[in-house]
Formats: structure tokens, sequence, C-alpha cells
């Protein structure tokens, strides 16, 4: 089974948003919404600041409340992978898994039903990276098969000092912050 | 100078980071089948009374409501849902991790129940139905199988209730559970909001009662069995918040909300003051003979279910683990 995962690194991130729109444009994601996001944080203590930006998306966790919570089926995890998908044809849009999603990573789309980031799975079936990924022009997104040791999302983990996001909700993220 | 953490959020779907995506609908849904159980619950107990004759209300009357409050609790989840043609989809399906799947399925075991139930009773309890319903089925040649199905439901009263409390109570349960199994929501990750929502449901069906009830008998049994519930729903709110107070940071921050933060006036005023303690002061004092107006207490009763599912759903959508 591929486990696929993104190492993002935020020391070469700058925020441009080219992801963002790389995103709206590959998967037509509707006015307004988004599967993908920037975060800019500023913490220290004056004169000692320290700025982190961060690419977000769904984390295709290993340990899914979105799927769990779904009373119908609709999210679902994608065979041979562990891909967070939503089945239009079977989401109420019913809202358990917006709530339940620590990251606030799922949103409902104008027609009803709900949405997020799918790894862009379509082009992942063709060999091909993400859209966001693919975009990059700090190349910080790396997209790839945590199962694999020799991938270089697994390399880069070995190498680097790394985070995820809040990893005490318990949902085990699998999109990687180098640090 | 102080430590920061200045974050901000450049294109996403969060406005000022404020996450809400239910509103009035799903409280409102959740006060209703709360009721529902409560009132199948009274009405299902009462089938196991030993003297027939008296408490028309509690052990007739009062199960008819049950398909009506739960229907229009319905309604209102359908309101939210928001791809609503594909709202048969609940039926296709049973996930056993996920309460929503329970609750629907739990939704549809309700209905013949608690129409089997009002059977049960109808022939005394509703004379003029019964013999509208006999009429009108006439018409359609399906009187003999209605009265076969009173027959039946009369015959099997007790064994009927008896299948009808575990439905209920479960029903009562789930709409609490259907917030607790969001661990993603620290205020609403207590397993307390079960037994919780279940008492105030219960709560709630016996102030119904007593705001209905023409027998003086029956209101005082059912106003000391109020006191008693509300004195539970005040502990029990207790060990909520004793949960979030002893738990890690987050459910403390969450714990905040209600203890100087945004929602606590809300909390302790419409939820602890009037909805539990002046109505159980003012039950006390009517069963001492004190002259106090007698819909008064059931009506804050009911007024302070509503409160607490509104509040404790929006409570929930308040604080999460994401500071953003
Ligand atoms: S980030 Fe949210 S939507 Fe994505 S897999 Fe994790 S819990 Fe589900
Ligand atoms: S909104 Fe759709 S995908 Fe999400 S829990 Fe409800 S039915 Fe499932």
């Amino acid at each position: 089974m591929k486990k696929y995962g993104m190492v993002i690194d935020t020391k070469l991130c700058v925020g441009c948003g080219a992801c963002v729109v790389a995103c709206k444009t590959e998967n037509d994601v509707p006015e307004g919404l988004h599967r993908d996001w920037i975060v800019e944080e500023v913490t220290g203590k004056f004169p000692n600041l320290h700025m982190e930006i961060r690419s977000e998306r769904c984390n295709h966790c290993s340990d899914t409340p979105c799927v769990s919570s779904c009373p119908t089926g609709a999210s679902h995890i994608k065979e041979g992978s562990n891909i967070v998908k939503v089945d239009p044809d079977k989401c109420t849009g019913c809202q358990a898994c917006v709530v339940s999603c620590p990251y606030n990573a799922r949103f409902v789309m104008p027609e009803g039903y709900v949405s997020k980031c799918t790894f862009c799975d379509h082009r992942v079936e063709k060999g091909e990276s993400p859209a966001c990924a693919s975009v990059c022009p700090t190349h910080a997104i790396v997209f790839g098969d945590l199962n694999n040791p020799m991938s270089r999302v697994s390399r880069l983990l070995r190498a680097r000092k790394f985070k995820t996001i809040i990893p005490e909700a318990g949902t085990e993220p699998n999109v990687y912050y180098l640090i | 100078m102080k430590e920061i953490t200045i974050t901000t959020n450049k294109i996403s779907n969060m406005v000022n980071g404020h996450f809400h995506v239910w509103g009035w609908e799903v409280p409102l849904y959740l006060f209703l089948g709360g009721l529902t159980a409560g009132i199948l619950i009274i009405a299902s107990v009462m089938a196991f009374r030993k003297k027939k004759d008296s408490f028309a209300l509690s052990s007739g009357k009062l199960s008819l409501w049950a398909p009506f409050i739960l229907s229009l609790g319905m309604v209102s989840l359908f309101l939210d849902i928001k791809h609503k043609l594909f709202v048969w989809r609940f039926y296709t399906a049973f996930e056993i991790t996920s309460p929503m799947s329970w609750g629907s399925w739990v939704l549809l075991m309700i209905y013949p129940l608690s129409f089997l139930l009002i059977l049960a009773t109808i022939r005394e309890s509703y004379p003029g139905i019964f013999s509208f319903i006999n009429k009108f089925l006439s018409f359609l040649k399906l009187d003999i199988l209605f009265r076969k199905l009173t027959e039946f439901s009369e015959e099997n009263y007790k064994i009927i209730a008896g299948i009808t409390i575990p439905f209920a109570i479960t029903l009562g349960i789930y709409t609490g559970i259907l917030l607790s199994a969001f661990g993603s929501r620290p205020f609403w990750n207590s397993s307390m909001l079960g037994p919780l929502f279940l008492v105030s449901g219960l709560s709630s069906a016996v102030a119904m009662v007593i705001l209905l009830s023409k027998e003086h008998k029956e209101k005082s049994l059912f106003t000391k069995v109020d006191i008693a519930l509300l004195l539970t729903e005040g502990v029990f709110i207790l060990l909520f918040l004793i949960g979030l107070a002893t738990s890690s940071s987050q459910y403390k921050a969450a714990l905040t909300l209600v203890t100087g933060g945004a929602l606590t006036s809300s909390f302790w005023i419409f939820i602890v003051m009037f909805g539990l303690f002046i109505p159980a002061l003012l039950e006390v004092l009517e069963l001492k003979g004190r002259n106090i107006n007698p819909k008064l207490a059931p009506v804050l009763v009911i007024a302070g279910g509503l409160f607490l599912r509104f509040i404790i759903v929006e409570a929930g959508q308040m604080n999460s683990w994401l500071p953003y």
C-alpha cells in the first residue's frame, strides 16, 4: 500500500500563494473556497522574532475522524492508498466530517456536497505530482510515498528536523513541515 | 516585552478564523429528538403502572405527540443538510463508527414503535380520533387491518413499551453522543453529553406533562420527578465542567468559554439559573403549597433545555485545536 505524504520546507516557502492558485485552477475550486491556503505565523519576544510561512491543506491523516464520522460512506479512503476522498453522489452535506476535521480542511461546495484536497489523485495516478507541488517556485513542496524509504519525502524526513501541525489532535497527519 | 504569537491566515475558507457550520437547525433537532425520547420513555414506563384509572395524559394522550415532535426535528435536520436531494443516502449505508448513522437508523425504528404505543391506548385516549380513522379507513377497506393492529397493540402493550424504552434511551443519549464524538472540538468531546442530554430531554418531557395535565395527582407526581431530574442534570453539568477542567490545555481553554469567556453569562443565566435552579426552586415551593403560577416552572425547564442545546452547539464551534 502507498502512504502518500507531503513534506513542505518552511525555510523555502515565501508565501507567494502559487500553490493555492494552481490548486484552484487544476481542480476548478469555486470562488471563495480553497483546498489549500497559506498561514503566516510570527512568534517570539521582540526583537527576537521568528516567522514561519506554511502552505496548508488536508493532511490525509492516518487516523481519519472525517471518514469515521461520515454516516453514508461518502468520505472514504481511496483503495490502495491513504488518500482521503469524498464521493459527491453519496454525500448528504450533513457536515459531520467538516466539524470532525481539526484542521478545518473541508468545505461545502455551492452544489451542497463536501469537498477538500485530494492530493490531486487524478494526477498522481498518471505519475505526476499534485498541482501545488508542481508549481511551487521555490520547490518547497515535495510529494511522495512515505512507505518507500528511498522516496524524496522519506529521505527529507531522515535528513531534516520536521514537525506536523497540532499532532496532539491525534489524527496522525501525513503532511510534514521541515523547520 | 511579552512573548507573542500572531497568526494570519492568508487565502483561506475561514473568514476571520471563525469556524461556524451548524446554525439553529442542529440544536433544535437535538432538542426535539431529546424531547421525543423523554416522551416515549414516560409513555412506556407508564404502561407498567399498577393503577389503571388515573394519569390520562402521561399514560395515554402523551405518546401521540412523539411522532409529530420527532418529525419537526427531522424537518429541522433536513433544513440543515446541504445536499438535500441526496438525503436518502443516510439509508443506503450503516456506518458503525458514525453516530449520525446510528441516529438515522434509530429514528427509523422510533416511528413504528411510537405508532404501536399510540395504538395501544388510542381507543381510550382519543376516542374521537379513533372512530374518525376507522371511518376514513373503511372507505379504503383498511379498517379491519387498523382494528387488528390496534387490538394487537392493546394486547401487547407492555411488550411494545418494553421494547420502546431502550430505543428511546438510545435516541436520547445519541443526541449527546452526536456532539461528544467529535474529538476535534474539545468543548463537546466529553461522554457526559450523552447522559446530560438524555436527562435534559426527559426533564423537558416531564415539564410538558406538568404543563398539559389536568389531574392534580399527575401534576404533583411529575413535579417531584422533575425536581429529581433537574438535580441530576445539575450534577451532570458539574461533572461535565470538572471533566474539562481536569483535562489537557485545549480542554481547559474550551472551559474558559463558560468561565469568563464569550458564553459565560448565557451559560450560567439561561441554562443553570433559569433552566435548572429557579424552576427546581419553584417546584419545591409549589409542592409546599405556595401559590405560584403552575405554568412558570415547566416553561422555564423547556426553555432551559432548548438553551442547553443551543449554547453547547455554539460553544463547540467556537473552540478547536487550531489557534486560527
Ligand atoms: S486533515 Fe481533516 S479532512 Fe484531511 S484526513 Fe485529516 S481529518 Fe480528514
Ligand atoms: S457532509 Fe457528506 S462526506 Fe461529510 S459526513 Fe456528511 S455525508 Fe459524509
